[in-house]
């Protein structure tokens, strides 16, 4: 019987205190830069595209709700024709950053992309391409890797060595 | 003469009709407003704010729930017993504020000043269990039902010692009604030397009108919404307004009945029972806000072991004093 009154007492010392409640439009919340948020197709620190069209943040996507068709250019390169998420399928888990070989597809802290029309959620790539480099700043898939595009040869990459020729037994 | 009737007669009805009038939607507006105030209130002892949005402080949430509760659609399931279905929502409304008539809100503002008027309110607000009952019973549904037998034992146990404590009270004032009660009150409050009996009172109008921690009969948590379960649109507001009336019934019950009712220094008697009746409403809020429900036979032995043997022995002293006394 004293412990509801107990109980009761400091319920009502409860006025007292600060109320958790973040007030949300007026206050904004702190997001960490790796909230995942609104999905953005990030640039090389060139300017160019860093997507190579790989479809494996397609693959990795949970609800398949990305769409990529592939394109290439005259040197080899490739890009994405058409790039869709239709984020009112998406359930911002991340795998799509997790599985991109180029860190172009990113995940940012920004959620407040709600609209009347739901065919308005779904992003064309226009509306994906951001300027910047995102997360990952002096990244460049091309410059590192060991594939030969218009412009480099194998082995000319960052960090790569010569390619090895398997047809001769000299060092 | 008006209409065949002397003139002052004729005068004197209109008042009282228009007061009666004011009364009424004074007391509905008010418990309306209730549903705002305890969900803010409920908000600040759970450190957080509640309804805040619509209007000043959110006050215009009342506005935005009618409206919303008078456009849903007013659904009847196939399997209920239609007219009783509907009957039943209307009860508990109806006794609720056919209780409003007796109370005195000060020494001339009330509806109607009956000599048995504790009776009358006794009366009233258990005819207001038949609304829950039932409502539970012709919703045929297995929670419903559950929920009205739970309102059935749960009354029957409570109303016992809920007219027993009043006991005390009408042996001081030597009167049923509620007027001189508060009257009797004038050298000292009754809660002093009835305390017992406003304590048990407490727990018993808090069992009559179910609210937590007494909410047995719609406790969301095992039976959905108990009683009220398949009722929606106004139907369902019905019951809920009916809920928030009991609240300031009860309240303004205690108001008179213990705690001097109108009287008080130099405020005008409204302002006074308006702060007392005030006060137990936010305790109410506060006691749901801190309160567990209690398991059901818990209540029902906490009814009849604790309680009545505390009523009962209550009654006996306060009639030996009595009788040495005068």
């Amino acid at each position: 019987m004293l412990s509801i009154l107990r109980t009761i007492w400091m319920i009502f010392l409860h006025s007292f205190r600060k109320r958790d409640t973040v007030l949300y439009p007026e206050e904004k919340p702190y997001l960490p830069p790796r909230y995942r948020g609104r999905i953005v197709l990030t640039r090389d620190p060139d300017g160019a595209e860093r997507c190579v069209a790989c479809n494996l943040c397609s693959v990795a996507c949970p609800v398949d709700c990305i769409s990529v068709i592939k394109g290439e250019d005259e040197s080899g390169r490739w890009y994405p024709d058409t790039f869709q998420i239709n984020f009112s399928r998406c359930i911002y888990c991340g795998y799509c950053e997790e599985a991109c070989p180029t860190y172009a597809i990113q995940l940012t802290p920004d959620f407040e992309m709600g609209e009347f029309d739901r065919q308005k959620m779904v992003y064309e790539k226009s509306d994906l391409t951001i300027s910047g480099v995102g997360k990952r700043p002096g990244y460049n898939f091309y410059r590192v890797a060991g594939m030969a595009v218009g412009g480099k040869d194998k082995g000319e990459a960052e960090n790569e060595a010569e390619p090895v020729d398997v047809k001769t037994l000299l060092p | 003469m008006i209409l065949g009737v002397p003139t002052d007669t004729f005068v004197n009805a209109l008042l009282k009709g228009v007061e009666t009038i004011v009364i009424l939607f004074a007391v509905v507006i008010a418990a309306a407003l209730l549903i705002w105030v305890e969900r803010r209130l409920l908000g600040l002892w759970q450190d957080r704010y509640g309804p805040n949005r619509v209007g000043p402080f959110g006050i215009l949430q009342v506005a935005a729930d009618m409206i919303k509760i008078f456009f849903k659609e007013d659904w009847i399931p196939p399997f209920a017993d239609k007219p009783v279905f509907i009957i039943a929502p209307a009860v508990i409304l109806l006794t609720s504020l056919m209780t409003f008539a007796v109370v005195p809100f000060t020494a001339t503002i009330g509806v109607v000043d009956l000599n048995i008027g504790l009776l009358f309110m006794l009366a009233m607000s258990s005819l207001g269990v038949y609304s829950v009952i039932l409502g539970g019973w012709a919703s045929d549904n297995k929670y419903a039902m559950l929920g009205g037998l739970r309102t059935a034992a749960q009354m029957i146990s409570y109303e016992v010692f809920m007219g027993l404590a009043l006991l005390g009270v009408v042996m001081l004032a030597g009167s049923f009604n509620l007027h001189t009660i508060v009257e009797s009150q004038a050298g000292l409050w009754n809660v002093v030397t009835q305390f017992p009996s406003f304590v048990i009172f407490l727990i018993a109008g808090c069992a009559e009108i179910h609210r937590a921690p007494f909410d047995l009969p719609e406790a969301e948590q095992e039976l959905t919404a108990g009683y009220h379960t398949e009722y929606s649109g106004m139907k369902f507001g019905m019951f809920f307004v009916g809920e928030y009336l009991g609240i300031v019934l009860i309240s303004s019950l205690i108001t008179v009945l213990f705690f001097g009712g109108w009287l008080g220094p130099v405020l005008p008697g409204i302002v006074w029972f308006l702060i007392k009746t005030g006060f137990f409403i936010l305790f109410f809020v506060l006691l749901r806000a801190a309160t567990v429900r209690p398991r059901y036979d818990q209540l029902m032995s906490f009814g009849w072991k604790i309680l009545l043997p505390i009523a009962l022995a209550n009654v006996a002293i306060t009639s030996a004093v009595v009788v040495a006394t005068s």
